[in-house]
């Protein structure tokens, strides 16, 4: 019985040749909108060029490289690998290794951490609304958002990959701290406060 | 000894059965050129991919796709303004790829925004994702998303 649950199992996968994408995956969910305001600060600052340059200078000083960026869209792009050992996983892995030997024990190594931070002009809180009426007599409402005369919305995510000391990815995962993303927003206060001061 | 007979039998079968999956599974020219993704063509593929929008403005199109991925959770990899592209990358137990360009439309009143996804090692050729993702975009966009004849 056993080997026939194995067997159809390995059948299983191999003719799926593999999965499925989650139904959830590109669909917009409530916590969505929860990560947004985790993530976003609006800054009353004149110029988008100087909120990115300063947003550049926050994620250098905290050991990111910088991999891609676009002005006019306002992106940036920045990765960085580290350390990810954890004291209590390799104490775990110890006790692990004690009872069943080496070939049991696992701990995450390294990791590499992506940042993509993006830049948008703020929309007033009045939007403008149209009604507008099909031919089919249907009508549809647009709400089209001002933008503010001053002021720009930065938001950041970030995202980590772990690996073991195998080499074998062990996780894949969006970071969504809060403390993470209030300490990155005090800094990147400072730092826009600075640039105006011209202090460096 | 009828036991082992069963077993080995049992083994030949799902040898054979595997066997024939497997060369079921495609070559190396379809998975490089993904010439036969379940029979569908890459008409069909775009029509599922593309969406339109009413609005000449390739830039204000290209930031808000830009936020949409960004509130479904992924990180960018790569933007450019002039490509027209924007590739994104959403980690969360899995890998979910997608890059979006956006091109003006003939009548130069319209934008064209075509989203592939790669599902980890998989192409997305299902409809429904795609939806959903135009579901989001024309919400972030305040514009209907029409298809593309």
């Amino acid at each position: 019985m056993k080997k026939i649950i194995s067997s159809l199992t390995v059948v299983a996968l191999l003719a799926g040749c593999a999965g499925q994408i989650p139904p959830e995956a590109l669909q917009f969910q409530p916590d969505n909108l929860a990560n947004r305001q985790m993530q976003s600060r609006k800054y009353d600052i004149k110029s988008e060029k100087e909120l990115l340059s300063a947003s550049s200078n926050v994620l250098q000083d905290m050991g990111f490289n910088l991999d891609e960026s676009n002005m006019p869209l306002g992106v940036i792009v920045a990765s960085k690998s580290r350390d990810a050992t954890d004291g209590g996983q390799v104490a775990g892995a110890i006790l692990l290794g004690v009872l069943f030997g080496a070939a049991a024990v696992n701990y995450d190594k390294t990791q590499k951490i992506r940042a993509s931070l993006v830049t948008k002009p703020a929309a007033t809180k009045d939007p403008i609304q149209v009604l507008v009426t099909t031919k089919t007599g249907k009508q549809i409402k647009f709400d089209q958002p001002v933008e503010a005369s001053n002021g720009f919305i930065v938001r950041v995510t970030f995202q980590r990959m772990v690996w073991n000391q195998r080499g074998v990815m062990t996780k894949i995962e969006g970071v969504n701290d809060a403390d993470i993303y209030q300490e990155f927003y005090e800094k990147l206060s400072k730092s826009i406060f600075l640039q105006a001061q011209n202090v460096e | 000894m009828l036991n082992k007979r069963t077993t080995l039998r049992f083994s030949l079968l799902s040898l054979a059965v595997i066997t024939t999956l497997l060369t079921g599974c495609q070559t190396m020219k379809e998975r490089v050129l993904d010439s036969s993704a379940d029979g569908q063509t890459s008409v069909e593929l775009r029509a599922i991919q593309s969406r339109s929008f009413d609005t000449p403005d390739k830039q204000k199109t290209m930031r808000s796709v830009i936020a949409t991925l960004q509130d479904l959770g992924f990180v960018v990899d790569k933007a450019d303004l002039d490509l027209g592209s924007v590739s994104a990358t959403k980690l969360s137990g899995y890998a979910l790829r997608m890059t979006v360009s956006v091109r003006p439309g003939a009548s130069g009143k319209n934008m064209i925004v075509r989203a592939n996804a790669q599902y980890n090692i998989t192409p997305v050729t299902d409809p429904k994702p795609y939806q959903d993702f135009f579901v989001s975009l024309q919400k972030s966009m305040f514009l209907q998303a029409n298809n593309v004849d």
